[in-house]
């Protein structure tokens, strides 16, 4: 029997803002996204307004809107601006639409909220050739003139780094974002290191889960539950709410069409499960990497 | 006003009638500064308070941890368990707070380690017997005290990620008419709507990042409504850099006494408390 996780309290609502669609076409994206891909679609503005409203009586802590590229939304910086009315916000983005007037007005609406309004841009090695073999030619140059971007408009953004080498160089390559990023004037670089999750394209680029890579019931005895992201947290799609932000490409994972229906307990039967057990929840924002910055 | 609601309430299953206060200081996270709560507590007396709460993490960063508790005892300060205490005061291998990045892992431990190895099993014993949350009435204001918050020892409520109707929700779900915490280190408050309120009491063992030495705790006072005043409290802080550095304690910890800004445990910061501290 499989072990199901309650949701404690939906503290994390996330949106797949900008569904499947990606500029970008990366070599380890666990849900594929691409140009072309439209299994999911826009989220429409008027849609996520009334998301938004319904999370207010829900008491959702926090704000996290993913995709594809959240920034091929043509509405994602009036949807940023309404929802810094309401709380903290994160994008999760891959840097390389982001255009000087478009951070501007991010950068008046983060100043005129109390709310933080954290960007993560995805940059997958500290050169063009780590980077750029796995998100595409070009992509680093790009990403990081979105860094310089948002640097010079008084952002810290989170560089979120997917774990695509072998422990043994963790060090290496966590200093190597460090001096990245201090050489362009970031002198308190936050990077973040996540595991890649192996589904969608990272099955042909390295390998599938194991059979064996599954929780059980005894796994969770004396767990702390909250490291699993589905017992605080929802995926709002153009197609329905999901569990959790990983599982959007299985149809069991689909708990209903809006935010009341999502509230259930979900059976831990996906081996991404696996992956947010050993390593807990690390699609929320705080920051970790590989060794000491000194 | 919201007061007078309830005279009883239920604290791990027994009803009890809280006590009543009119005026008190509250402050979290001693963090073995005991020179700064000694500055405190006669900040605290002469402003004439019904009662001194301590909300827990009682150790860390600073030196000789047992020295604060005959400061905290003898004056009868109320006194609750943080995260660090529970796990001082049962051998845990870390303090709980729940870093992930490994700079502030690397410090957190060093104070985590020597903490636990100058804690006598005296005050060990004192933690460990310590409540996890504490019930008063203030005016007529059910006021629920608690660490990091009332459903979790060890969660940050920073300003900037905790959304009003987030809040609202929390403090209503737990039958009060005000919740306090500390754990983020950061002083902060929040007016809910039908005169509920929130409040981080900071904390007293270092400055909170603005680059003052001095430290904080709140003065709560509902003798006419709620009011939360954050009181500012200089104290000897070269006697208590002096004191860490003969105790060998990292640079890093120093420097945040003599000058004000954190130096660790960092990367837990949400962008907008970040950017206002140096590092």
């Amino acid at each position: 029997m499989n072990a199901r996780a309650e949701l404690h309290a939906l503290d994390d609502l996330w949106f797949q803002i900008s569904g499947t669609i990606c500029n970008l076409t990366c070599h380890h994206c666990f849900i594929s996204c691409s140009p072309t891909n439209r299994s999911f679609d826009l989220i429409p503005l008027e849609d996520v307004l009334r998301t938004l409203e319904t999370s207010r009586r829900l008491g959702v802590k926090e704000y996290y809107f993913t995709g594809g590229e959240p920034f091929i939304h043509p509405a994602m910086v009036e949807i940023l601006e309404h929802t810094l009315e309401l709380g903290p916000a994160t994008v999760l983005t891959n840097g390389t639409l982001l255009k000087r007037l478009v951070i501007a007005r991010l950068a008046r609406a983060e100043t005129a909220s109390i709310y933080s309004l954290e960007l993560r841009v995805s940059i997958d090695g500290y050169s063009p050739e780590t980077n750029d073999a796995i998100r595409g030619k070009g992509t680093f140059a790009r990403a990081m003139a979105g860094v310089r971007l948002l640097l010079e408009h008084g952002f810290l953004p989170i560089v979120t780094v997917a774990q695509t080498w072998e422990d043994d160089r963790a060090e290496e390559v966590f200093h190597g974002f460090v001096e990245l990023l201090r050489g362009e004037g970031y002198e308190r670089p936050r990077i973040k290191i996540i595991p890649t999750l192996r589904l969608g394209a990272e099955v042909e680029r390295s390998r599938g889960y194991y059979a064996s890579e599954r929780i059980t019931e005894d796994m969770l005895e004396d767990f702390d539950e909250s490291q699993l992201i589905c017992t605080h947290s929802r995926m709002v799609t153009n197609r329905g709410v999901y569990v959790c932000p990983i599982l959007i490409d299985n149809p069991a994972a689909r708990m209903g069409d809006d935010l009341d229906d999502a509230l259930g307990a979900y059976p831990l039967d996906q081996s991404a499960c696996y992956t947010c057990y050993v390593g807990g929840a690390v699609c929320s924002n705080v920051c970790a990497g590989g060794f000491r910055v000194s | 006003m919201s007061g007078a609601r309830s005279v009883a309430t239920c604290v791990r299953g027994v009803s009890v009638s809280p006590e009543r206060f009119d005026r008190i200081a509250v402050f979290g996270g001693v963090y073995s500064n005991h020179v700064a709560l000694e500055a405190v507590l006669a900040d605290a007396r002469r402003r004439d308070v019904d009662a001194v709460f301590c909300l827990g993490d009682l150790g860390a960063f600073g030196p000789n941890p047992d020295k604060i508790f005959p400061l905290l005892v003898e004056p009868g300060v109320r006194v609750m368990q943080g995260n660090y205490d529970d796990s001082i005061s049962r051998g845990l291998a870390d303090c709980q707070c729940g870093y992930t990045d490994p700079r502030d892992n690397y410090f957190a431990k060093i104070s985590y380690d020597y903490t636990f190895d100058h804690t006598s099993d005296r005050w060990k014993g004192f933690l460990r017997s310590l409540p996890e949350s504490i019930r008063i009435e203030l005016g007529g204001y059910r006021v629920l005290m608690s660490h990091g918050s009332p459903r979790k020892m060890s969660e940050f409520l920073w300003e900037s990620t905790a959304p009003t109707h987030f809040l609202d929700k929390m403090v209503a779900s737990y039958d009060a008419d005000v919740v306090l915490a500390t754990h983020s280190g950061l002083h902060w408050k929040r007016e809910l709507p039908s005169d509920r309120h929130f409040v981080n009491v900071g904390v007293i063992g270092r400055p909170a990042n603005d680059g003052s030495t001095n430290v904080w705790y709140s003065l709560l006072d509902a003798r006419r409504g709620f009011d939360v005043t954050f009181i500012p409290v200089d104290y000897d802080h070269e006697s208590l850099a002096l004191e860490m550095k003969h105790e060998g304690l990292p640079t890093e910890f120093i420097d945040t006494i003599r000058h004000g800004w954190w130096t660790t445990c960092l990367e837990i910061l949400p962008s907008k408390e970040r950017k206002k501290g140096r590092f």
